[in-house]
């Protein structure tokens, strides 16, 4: 019984927000109140349960025979000072935080970022431009042409990217091509990403026809 | 057991076989012959199957190199026999005598495997034995291992330095100088030059835009948290659109979905509505928690915008799969939309369904591009310094690959 309520209110909720696409209405606006308040609600739970009571709580107090982390009170306090803002008087200790955040962030994601998006992109991007049959020294004009495709796009995507230097002349070429790299990317990726959001849709579609109309089997 | 039961089995039949035949068949002293011979094949060649594995070879376990710790790397050479091998039996125990728990099998022709649940301080001593698999007389398969090796002990450590990473270091050194140099030239009022980024220059255009209309200025900063640069690099453009806004006194609202990000955007506001002298303008209300749900978040401004049709939108940040539903719907109110993330499956849909958008890089430029101010406007000249660099680099690596000259990717490539 419980499942078929689940059914039938998931399938009337899909179809409340279907509903946007013809326009603005007061079901849409029931569908989305409930959609906002149930995930507001449910990700706070979650947040809870998983930093307060899993990650602190049972790291301080373990109850198996490990060691208590006690690191984690620093967390903790960082938590506390940013309950300060709640305070008219006091509120801006509830900077410190955010800056250590901030800062942290900025620390520990320079190095991943740039081995993952300089150092190995670098890398790739060295490659023989004219690539040759070991058996028959013949040119492997496939792979050739994208080594070089490879080369000329990082290169003149590079170029655009470059900010402290007026885009004319030679430069300026160079960035137009970048910049022609870039979109045929984005048009490819928009193709991809359309046919990935379409198998969302299917899989809702499959909901409505098999689990709630038993249409199709 | 196995082993010696299928023997003696093997032996017994054999020898069954043999007795039978020579007793009842009618055959020739040669033929008589040739069956012995047979029969004998078939047992060494069983026998031979049953034979154990050689076992592998200097094995040595050594305390993973460059790591944080909690990995032991285990090496050795591989048997002797390798072709028959199927693989190796990976074994540790915290004690000399054991007991001994198997952990791993790596399979035929590896020489290492790393142990990467070693608890960082702990003894450890490990074991490795190559096997087989035959196929019995009965057609089932029955494994035979080598005897085993044993190596230890060993205690994995963190190391402070990534030897590995060595290139990187030089590299982030040569940059940060640049951009430490750079900094102090614009401060002491050396010009530094800026392309123009139309994106950016349109904001000015989009916030008068929204104050002619009389209506809002919605600023959606992504839905990452402060954790991610973009969303640090969208809430920096939030305090100059913040000042516009201000200066013209239009409402400006901004929907978040993390609630880190909405006390850091309420500071920033705040601070940019102090800047231009309008403290007082300033209220809590204007950035506001919807959910951390993506799709409960992007529902949420769908029904905002259509609802309150704000005259200009700005997507500032870090987006996922909500991006088209958000642009298309800002699109459809008539709002003028400014998108910027470097997020590079999204970027599509906000080239489509948005007036002007910052690709990649140009989101991080934007908020030196807007404030003018020496320290980011060197910055952004450092790294165009590391650009350069890189830039060279390609062009060498790719001329040294292409003649075989010298393999310079190696240096770029990081463990």
């Amino acid at each position: 019984m419980s499942e078929l309520i689940g059914v039938w209110l998931a399938a009337l909720l899909t179809l409340g927000i279907f509903s946007f696409l013809y326009k603005d209405n007061p079901i849409y606006k029931i569908c989305e109140s409930i959609f906002v308040g149930v995930s507001a609600g449910y990700w706070a739970i979650v947040f809870f349960f998983d930093n307060i009571i899993k990650k602190f709580w049972y790291g301080v107090f373990p109850t198996d025979n490990s060691e208590p982390n006690y690191l984690l009170w620093f967390g903790a306090f960082l938590g506390f000072l940013m309950l300060l803002r709640l305070s008219s008087k006091i509120g801006w200790i509830a900077r410190w935080p955010l800056a250590f955040i901030v800062g942290a962030t900025a620390g520990l994601y320079m190095m991943i970022y740039f081995v993952s998006n300089a150092m190995l992109q670098i890398s790739s991007t060295m490659r023989n431009v004219v690539a040759v049959n070991p058996e028959t020294s013949a040119i492997v004009w496939g792979e050739t042409i994208g080594s070089v495709i490879i080369a000329v796009g990082v290169l003149s995507g590079l170029v655009y990217f470059f900010f402290s230097k007026e885009h004319k002349g030679v430069f300026g070429q160079t960035a137009k091509v970048g910049i022609w790299f870039l979109m045929i990317t984005f048009g490819a990726h928009f193709g991809y990403t359309v046919m990935s959001r379409m198998s969302l849709l299917i899989g809702r579609v499959d909901f409505l026809f098999t689990d709630w109309l038993h249409l199709l089997k | 057991m196995n082993k010696k039961y299928t023997s003696c089995s093997l032996l017994l039949c054999s020898l069954f076989l043999t007795v039978f035949l020579l007793s009842f068949s009618p055959v020739s002293a040669q033929t008589e012959q040739e069956i012995i011979d047979s029969v004998n094949t078939i047992v060494s060649q069983q026998l031979e199957k049953e034979k154990s594995p050689a076992p592998p070879t200097e094995v040595e376990a050594v305390d993973k190199p460059n790591d944080g710790g909690g990995a032991v790397l285990i090496n050795w050479t591989i048997s002797d026999d390798g072709a028959d091998i199927k693989g190796y039996i990976i074994s540790r125990s915290e004690s000399e005598q054991g007991p001994f728990h198997d952990i791993s099998e790596s399979v035929q022709g590896s020489d290492s495997y790393t142990d990467n649940k070693a608890i960082q301080g702990v003894t450890y001593y490990y074991q490795v034995k190559s096997y087989k698999d035959i196929l019995d007389l009965n057609n089932e398969i029955q494994r035979i291992t080598s005897p085993t090796v044993s190596t230890g002990p060993v205690v994995s450590t963190a190391q402070w330095f990534n030897t590995d990473r060595a290139w990187c270091l030089f590299f982030v050194l040569i940059i940060s100088a640049a951009i430490i140099i750079f900094i102090e030239k614009a401060k002491k009022g050396s010009s530094v030059y800026v392309r123009k980024i139309a994106g950016i220059d349109a904001v000015d255009e989009a916030v008068g835009r929204a104050t002619e209309m009389g209506r809002k200025i919605f600023y959606i900063p992504g839905i990452q948290d402060m954790n991610d640069v973009q969303t640090i690099a969208g809430i920096a453009i939030l305090g100059r659109v913040g000042q516009l806004a201000a200066t013209y006194e239009t409402w400006l609202e901004v929907p978040v979905s993390k609630s880190l990000v909405m006390v850091t955007a309420r500071e920033t506001l705040k601070e940019a509505y102090t800047q231009v002298g309008r403290p007082d303008s300033f209220q809590e209300a204007q950035v506001h928690y919807l959910t951390d749900d993506q799709f409960g978040y992007a529902a949420a401004i769908d029904g905002m915008v259509v609802r309150e049709k704000p005259a200009t939108i700005f997507y500032m940040g870090a987006f996922f799969a909500e991006s088209l539903i958000l642009a298309e719907t800002g699109n459809a109110a008539g709002a003028i939309q400014i998108a910027g993330t470097a997020m590079p499956s999204q970027l599509p849909f906000f080239v489509a369904s948005c007036d002007y958008t910052l690709i990649g890089e140009e989101l991080f430029a934007a908020s030196a591009y807007l404030s003018k101010e020496p320290r980011q406007l060197g910055s952004l000249k450092g790294q165009d310094v590391g650009k350069a660099i890189f830039m060279a680099a390609i062009i060498l690596g790719v001329i040294f690959e292409t003649f075989g000259i010298w393999n310079l990717s190696q240096i770029f490539l990081v463990k």
